[in-house]
């Protein structure tokens, strides 16, 4: 067997946090989709609605993200939908950071006081044209720190993909373990690597949260 | 074809779901109990006057925040050994759930122990009280009662994410899941009520921490 060089080790790696990278943002850019959704859901006056994303934020943030993988990966494929682990993990982790940022933004919204709701209505603004010019951007403010924050939650969820197979960062790092029976050091990378995308994330979150502080 | 549930399936394989059930249960209260402890510890020294013990509680709490648990879990179960600190598989799932836990409480402790007011800490000197007796007496209790809820909502994500650990082979409940679906290949149904036992479990925690709450902390009772 071909031993493999520490910059060989480094190299496999750092190939592999690319599909790290892109899971995380399709799961972000999916989660942010189906969030704002439920948020709107979530704010609506329809009892039905608010009763169904209740239920889904109960499921997705009760169950282990893990289960959620292992749902959409064996139980798709058992009732008759072909998915890969690329489909089953970009689904499973888009649902399950939908349910948390929608309870995010929904908090964000709730944050702004009636009083600006009802200044928004009293001025003749309708519904749409009052959260365009008047709630939204007040609330946004408010959503960025969480938001950022909850981005690290994502980078470090797409580390389950690998157990369904899906070959990023952390499942590299258990194939370079096999080969090379030197796990201090392969995990000891993976999990700097982790740290070298996760930790710049945390850091524009509290600072942002600072900064939006300050002026507010 | 139509696929049909068929939840009998699992009735023979109920001892294992019981037998995970319960690993998962006892492994979160371990975890709970001690992780908290090293989260009051890890507070103490982020809130200290001793710079390097800032520092160094400072770089636990960011190391194991921004990395996955997977990750730890293989560096503690695959690299310790390699050290030559040889751990079990459950050795290693506790040890990982414990320093992450206690990484994440150490932060959520230290905001409650920071928003304590300086006229507390002036009154405490002022009566008399040493270091240790203030921060166990003033500082902390009050600290606790502020950030219960969040370090509740942190135990319950602990225990969720303490599905990870049967990827060493500890014999918890997603372990007995796993087990189950290479056996019966009804993989949907195994795991549709394992999630719905985990969604549980986390249910009864909240119940639980609201119970203990109630008892703990009975300035909070009258809101």
């Amino acid at each position: 067997m071909a031993s493999l060089t520490d910059w060989d080790i480094l190299r496999n790696l750092l190939l592999a946090a690319r599909w790290t990278i892109v899971l995380s943002l399709i799961a972000f850019a999916g989660g942010a989709v189906v969030g704002l959704l439920l948020t709107f859901m979530r704010m609506s006056r329809r009892t039905a609605l608010i009763w169904f994303t209740r239920l889904y934020t109960e499921l997705f943030q009760g169950t282990p993200l893990l289960m959620q993988l292992f749902l959409a990966f064996f139980g798709l494929s058992m009732l008759g939908i072909e998915v890969s682990a690329w489909t089953a993990a970009a689904l499973a982790l888009t649902l399950f950071s939908s349910a948390f940022l929608a309870e995010i933004w929904r908090g964000c919204i709730e944050s702004i006081p009636r009083g600006q709701w009802e200044a928004g209505r009293c001025l003749g603004l309708g519904y749409f044209e009052l959260m365009r010019h008047v709630i939204l951007p007040q609330a946004l403010r408010v959503a960025v720190p969480p938001t950022v924050g909850f981005s690290v939650q994502i980078v470090k969820g797409t580390a389950l993909a690998s157990i369904i197979g899906f070959v990023e960062l952390t499942k590299a790092g258990t194939m370079l373990n096999n080969a090379t029976f030197e796990p201090f050091k392969v995990f000891g990378l993976v999990a700097l690597l982790y740290f070298l995308l996760c930790y710049p994330l945390s850091k524009a979150s509290q600072n942002l949260e600072k900064k939006l502080h300050v002026t507010r | 074809m139509e696929y049909q549930l068929q939840f009998g399936e699992l009735l023979p394989y109920v001892p294992q779901l019981a037998h995970g059930f319960w690993v998962t249960v006892w492994l979160t209260v371990v975890t709970t109990l001690a992780g908290c402890a090293l989260g009051i510890l890890g507070a103490a020294a982020r809130s200290s006057r001793q710079a390097w013990l800032r520092r160094v509680s400072g770089a636990y709490v960011e190391v194991f925040r921004n990395t996955p648990f997977i990750v730890q879990l293989f560096f503690i179960f695959f690299g310790l050994p390699a050290l030559g600190f040889k751990l079990s598989a459950v050795e290693a799932g506790l040890l990982a759930l414990v320093v992450n836990l206690g990484a994440y409480s150490t932060e959520i402790i230290r905001a409650g122990i920071q928003a304590t007011p300086t006229g507390q800490l002036e009154a405490a000197r002022t009566l008399g009280l040493g270091k240790v007796q203030t921060f166990v007496r003033v500082v902390l209790p009050p600290a606790l009662e502020r950030i219960y809820p969040a370090l509740s909502s942190q135990c319950i994500i602990v225990m969720l994410g303490s599905a990870v650990v049967s990827q060493i082979s500890v014999e918890d409940l997603t372990f007995a899941a796993n087990f189950i679906q290479s056996r019966n290949f009804r993989s949907f149904e195994v795991y549709l009520v394992t999630a719905l036992m985990y969604l549980l479990l986390a249910i009864g925690m909240r119940q639980g921490f609201r119970l203990v709450g109630y008892y703990a902390f009975p300035k909070k009772r009258t809101r």
